[in-house]
């Protein structure tokens, strides 16, 4: 058995192990459960909101967006860093709402704010098909890393299942505690890793940070900058915009903000999460490095060059810690994404079909959902179906379209009804599920346009028509409804 | 200091403007290409921009900063 393996191994214990032990001395009813009994301090609350920048999907996309495209990679700096300024003033009001009315879910906010149990589920139903492929990606991330840093020992099924294993198990013990805890360690070692490969690799390939980036733009001209068409200046903003909007719109990273003691803890957050982002930068050099290192790999397979630099500089027992590393990234959102699409699903789908089911019965379903998804998960990350990647771009387009509602239920006089809320909802999906399935661009849409509209993100077009639907609906019915008030 | 939030429009405007006006690798910025270097130094202005904002907050300063009871 080699090092690397060990090493891979005890991650995945130590995750299992942490987590589990998590539960101590808490009762797992369902407050508890899913939102911590509402009294984390500081540290948590900030390692969950904080968990959704270190995922594999930022392990492995992150450096391969740099790899592969270079400039257009620094959306992921910006965007995270705008969502948090939002966040400022977003989150405190939703979570004195949720605490006042006890709710647990996402879909619970939107369905009491609009008194309509019908937006929840819609809600509810959003967030499901956008998180299944989430956990997905974590997941074959998950495989990638094992079987790269394993050096093939494990393949990517045995790794996938066992990991979809171990997050289950301490996902059904300690719920979002678990999730809280791994995070912890998780954390620590992806800044140490990430700091360590980010200057180690272009001091050692290219000798120095800035002597990479003058060798990159020396090799690649233009690669370091926007280019004039496609994925240019105006495709950067819109994407920035719409994803910075979307952040807090995942239904794991809103409950998220739930298990928050005070409301000041999202207020100091946003101080320090930007800084804390700048973790990403080291991520990028290592994909920079790579560009020069291992050129070559085109398209997904641009994600292996975080993996393929490691294993091509370093001696097992780095890649090992790499590869353990790499495990958490995927085991610790994985957590998060599980007891979230489970407690969707018990609390505001099964329940709307069962009027009257008590909490505990609740969270019975969820504890037993958790495995069902982690299987089906497991199952697509391992068959690679080529719906699951189209599925997957839609995701973050998806949340997106919740924010126009969220934001009128949050101002003093709501000017959205709930079915104006439905409408703009249901249309800003539709769009982008047809845009997904016919792959389509601004560009193929208005293709006389100036390019500066071209090149818009294309979810900003759904976001458009979400608006202007929940316009139209909200001031038809808001006016029907006043004059039969009047009558 | 009741308008203080405004102040928030400020990272929105400053990360892209360096893009916007001026699109290109060179001149280096903190041994950065120009656009990577000029967000890293947006991404720590608008952490200052928060902390004053968080400073001077009426509604975090106020009896009732959970926002509770409404």
């Amino acid at each position: 058995m080699s090092i690397a393996l060990i090493l891979i191994a005890l991650s995945a214990v130590g995750a299992l192990v942490l987590g589990m032990s998590a539960r101590h001395g808490h009762k797992m009813k369902l407050e508890e459960w899913t939102v911590g009994g509402r009294g984390f301090g500081a540290i948590l609350v900030f390692l969950l909101l904080a968990g959704e920048i270190y995922t594999t999907f930022t392990f492995l996309g992150a450096s391969g967006y740099a790899y592969g495209l270079g400039a257009p990679a620094y959306y992921i700096l910006a965007y995270g860093t705008l969502a948090y300024v939002i966040s400022y003033f977003m989150l405190p009001p939703i979570w004195a709402y949720a605490r006042r009315l006890n709710l647990v879910t996402q879909p619970d906010f939107f369905a009491a704010k609009f008194a309509s149990p019908t937006l929840g589920v819609l809600v509810a139903l959003v967030g499901v098909v956008a998180l299944i492929p989430y956990l997905v990606l974590q997941f074959t991330g998950l495989g990638i890393i094992v079987e790269v840093a394993s050096y093939g020992a494990i393949p990517k099924s045995i790794a996938v299942l066992l990991g979809a294993a171990v997050v289950s198990l301490y996902v059904i013990v300690s719920g979002v505690r678990g999730s809280a805890w791994t995070a912890v360690v998780k954390d620590i070692l992806i800044i140490l890793v990430a700091v360590f490969l980010g200057l180690y690799l272009p001091l050692h390939y290219q000798g120095g940070i800035t002597a990479m980036f003058t060798a990159l733009d020396h090799a690649k001209p233009g690669f370091l900058a926007f280019a004039a068409t496609g994925k240019s200046l105006s495709w950067f903003i819109s994407t920035v915009l719409l994803t910075a909007l979307g952040f807090f719109m995942w239904p794991q990273s809103f409950a998220a903000c739930y298990t928050a003691r005070h409301a000041d803890v999202f207020r100091k957050n946003a101080i320090v999460l930007p800084l804390y982002q700048l973790v990403l930068l080291f991520i990028f050099f290592v994909g920079f490095s790579a560009a020069l290192v291992v050129p070559g790999l085109h398209g997904s397979a641009s994600n292996m060059a975080l993996l393929k630099v490691s294993v091509a500089a370093f001696p097992p027992v780095i890649v090992g810690i790499i590869g353990a590393t790499g495990v958490l990234t995927a085991l610790v959102p994985g957590s998060m994404i599980m007891m979230t699409a489970a407690t969707l699903f018990s609390r505001n789908l099964v329940a709307a079909i069962r009027p009257g089911q008590s909490d505990d019965t609740t969270a019975l379903i969820a504890k037993t959902l958790v495995p069902v998804v982690g299987v089906v998960a497991a199952y697509f990350a391992i068959s690679g179906s080529s719906t699951i990647v189209a599925l997957l771009l839609m995701g973050y387009s998806f949340v997106t379209q919740l924010f126009p509602s969220l934001i009128c239920s949050l101002l003093r006089r709501n000017p959205a009804t709930k079915e104006g809320a439905i409408a703009g909802i249901v249309v800003g999906v539709g769009t982008v599920v047809y845009f997904t399935l016919t792959s389509a661009t601004i560009a193929k849409l208005l293709p006389g346009a100036p390019e500066i509209v071209r090149d818009l993100n294309v979810g900003t077009a759904a976001l458009v028509l979400n608006i202007l639907a929940l316009v139209i609906v909200s001031g038809v019915t808001a006016s029907r409804r006043a004059a039969v008030a009047a009558e | 200091m009741k308008y203080i939030g405004l102040l928030a429009i400020i990272p929105f405007i400053g990360m892209f403007l360096g893009p916007i006006l001026h699109n290109s690798s060179t001149p280096f910025i903190l041994g950065m290409p120009f656009i990577l270097g000029w967000i890293v130094v947006w991404m720590l202005i608008t952490s200052v921009t928060m902390a004053i904002i968080y400073w001077l907050d009426p509604v975090r300063l106020s009896a009732n900063p959970d926002g509770d009871g409404r």
